[in-house]
């Protein structure tokens, strides 16, 4: 049951993510990586991951991805038209990709440690988001009030970013 | 057959190499930044995969990886706006959105 629907969803999040990069239009891009990213949430609830999964059709499908649709729309960016294709640094490109594919795919299907599977949870009764919840505020408690700082500095940023001209 | 890890790792190394074909072949700067969000959203894949194929002593998850994937998505979203807004201002000050067009700072 469950490797049923991690395939269905694998093969829809690598299918959106290749559209992704070979659709013309931005905005078919952008619609097919929220797709892409609603398939990942749905593989992260298959590993029981409920927080991490709503999170990232909240955080990414959500917020991100309207914020890059805002942009795409405000920079009234058309079909990209062909241009004379740079030979060299495509073919270029093209190596580096299957050189990286050709490795990872090695390491991961000869490894024997990989190989094993699902092992069942002592206590499957225990909530997910109260333990992620726990771990966050005692073991990673001044991470997280450095990342609210990250946040603001962001923040401020981004308005000075977008002024029309600095003084 | 059963599911296993390397089923996780296979689909989150292929989802980074599409990732990374965009970044070396796409020429628009917005469908770059997109490729580069794919390959964070493959590490949290693989991250949250590992935390769940590996128990902790008590047999939960380990939890501290999916502490780590709360903190990319965060620092993502962050960096999303900058980034954004640096595309808005190269825009504004250039017309344009092809890389191949920003060539001020080549040798």
């Amino acid at each position: 049951m469950l490797l049923v629907l991690f395939w269905i969803f694998a093969i829809l999040m690598l299918a959106f993510g290749l559209g992704v990069v070979f659709l013309r239009n931005p905005v078919s891009s952008a619609l097919c990586l929220v797709m892409s990213f609603v398939a990942l949430a749905a593989l992260f609830i298959t590993l029981d991951a409920f927080f991490i999964g709503v999170i990232q059709i909240l955080v990414y499908a959500g917020a991100v991805m309207v914020l890059f649709l805002f942009i795409i729309m405000l920079l009234n960016l058309r079909d990209e038209q062909a241009r004379r294709l740079n030979l060299a640094a495509w073919m270029g490109g093209g190596l580096v990709v299957a050189v990286f594919l050709g490795l990872l795919a090695k390491v991961i299907f000869t490894l024997p440690g990989f190989n094993f599977p699902k092992p069942p949870i002592s206590r499957p009764e225990i909530s997910d988001v109260a333990m992620v919840g726990w771990t966050l505020f005692h073991k990673f408690n001044l991470p997280f009030q450095i990342i609210g700082v990250l946040l603001l500095v962001a923040t401020i940023g981004v308005v000075l970013l977008s002024k029309r001209e600095l003084k | 057959m059963t599911l296993t890890l390397a089923h996780y790792l296979a689909a989150s190394g292929a989802l980074f190499t599409i990732g990374l074909a965009g970044v070396m072949l796409r020429r628009n700067i917005i469908i770059i930044f997109m490729c580069l969000e794919l390959m964070l959203n493959a590490a949290n894949l693989s991250l949250v995969a590992f935390s769940r194929f590996n128990l902790s002593v008590e047999g939960m998850p380990n939890y501290s990886g999916q502490v780590l994937v709360f903190f990319i998505i965060t620092v993502a979203a962050a960096e999303v706006a900058v980034g954004l807004a640096i595309i808005v201002a190269l825009f504004r000050a250039r017309q344009t959105t092809h890389v191949e067009d920003l060539d001020s700072m080549k040798f």
